[in-house]
């Protein structure tokens, strides 16, 4: 017996390493239950509300996001790249990734179109008020403002149990109407909005944040400057040669 | 055949004196990297069941982590480079484990694939430091546990 000991405990441990490593991954890839991707009816979406501003409409994003005016964008239309993120302002990748954009973005000018989706994960506790506090900043007109500081800062609200005076601080940073801010960051109108950007992007595959899209392709080669530069890149090429 | 035997009865005594002479230290010691290869079975196992599974939650708020994991390095020709640790520690457990119940030739076989790991482990380290600029804690714990499994092969002495 004690001959077969070994062999038999080697055998136990390699089952129970497959075992759980499949039951982990099982788990991981159940698709994401974003907070946003709860069920919601479409006729519930109403617009913003008078409060709405350059917002007024639910983003409904489209697969290729071109022609919603409510999507949030950054560059030109003409530009040859588009890069579509779906991301979480409390995950940190997405905070890595966001400042790598950043710098693409200064790169590479008018030959990058960014749009930004909200796809905040149930994991993550504050994501649902960051995406709220974001889309909020949109209805006066200063998303990417508020989404930058969001990642800036993410390191520090993302500890706090109350984000509402870091929000809200933020909001004054970048000349907001505070009062109106706090308003629409908890107006069900604004829920609505980021709920249906989850869905949309759950509906179009997206499971994990952040996601990007390069030209309607998903990236996956990770999210370093490098292989994202060289993405922009490869993407680039097919429009040069056309 | 009785003189066969005989001598087969006088090597086996000879193996179990040997056992139980430097051995018994040796035994402890296995036990001890079979334990420490459990635990670099788990980080490994746990990494690359998360590249798989492409989840950033991993890194909690470790941007290095995620650099590190999002990085052309974690995966060699689509096979996550965890999963290369995985094999390695399961390996090493296996193999100090069998070394553990008296197996006295398993020890040739760990130092050539621990020896292996320590150099895999540096070049890892060599690219955090210096390519990919970022640590990574998990890769880091991998690391030193493998150094730390060289340190006690060093102790058992080489098999007559």
């Amino acid at each position: 017996m004690k001959r077969f000991l070994p062999f038999l405990i080697i055998a136990i441990v390699a089952l129970l390493t497959v075992g759980i490593a499949t039951a982990i991954y099982r788990a991981k890839m159940r698709p994401a239950t974003p907070v946003a991707a709860t069920p919601v009816p479409a006729a519930s979406t109403p617009a913003a509300g008078a409060s709405a501003g350059d917002a007024a409409a639910v983003a409904t994003p489209t697969p290729e996001g071109k022609e919603d005016p409510s999507l949030h964008v950054r560059g030109p239309r003409t530009a040859p790249v588009t890069v579509e993120v779906y991301g979480d302002f409390q995950c940190p990748s997405c905070g890595h990734s966001a400042g790598i954009m950043k710098e693409l973005e200064a790169q590479y000018h008018d030959q990058l179109r960014v749009i930004f989706y909200e796809f905040p994960l149930a994991m993550h506790q504050h994501a649902m008020e960051a995406a709220m506090a974001a889309e909020a900043a949109g209805v006066q007109g200063k998303f990417w403002e508020m989404h930058d500081l969001l990642y800036q800062y993410q390191a520090v609200w993302s500890k706090v149990s109350d984000v509402s005076q870091f929000f809200g601080s933020y909001a004054e940073s970048i000349g907001l109407d505070v009062a109106r801010f706090n308003a629409d960051r908890q107006s069900p109108d604004i829920r609505q909005r980021v709920m249906s950007q989850g869905e949309a992007g759950t509906a179009r595959g997206v499971k994990n944040t952040p996601t990007i899209f390069l030209n309607g392709n998903e990236v996956r080669a990770g999210f370093t400057r490098d292989s994202l530069q060289q993405a922009i890149e490869a993407a680039r090429t097919p429009k040069k040669g056309s | 055949m009785a003189g066969k035997r005989k001598n087969s009865q006088a090597k086996v005594a000879g193996d179990k004196g040997a056992a139980s002479n430097g051995a018994r230290p040796s035994v402890v010691v296995y036990w001890i990297m079979a334990v420490v290869a459990l635990a670099g079975l788990a980080d490994a196992t746990f990494l690359t069941v998360a590249h798989l599974s492409g989840d950033d939650a991993v890194c909690g708020s470790a941007v290095g982590c995620s650099t590190v994991l999002g990085s052309a390095y974690a995966a060699i020709k689509g096979i996550p480079t965890a999963a290369f640790g995985t094999v390695a520690y399961f390996t090493v457990f296996s193999l100090a484990l069998l070394g553990a119940f008296g197996s006295a030739w398993v020890r040739k076989f760990l130092v050539l694939v621990v020896a292996l790991m320590f150099l895999a482990s540096c070049y890892f380290l060599y690219l955090q430091a210096f390519v990919i600029h970022a640590f990574c804690p998990y890769c880091m714990l991998s690391a030193a546990l493998t150094f730390f499994l060289a340190g006690l092969l060093l102790v058992i002495p080489p098999a007559r």
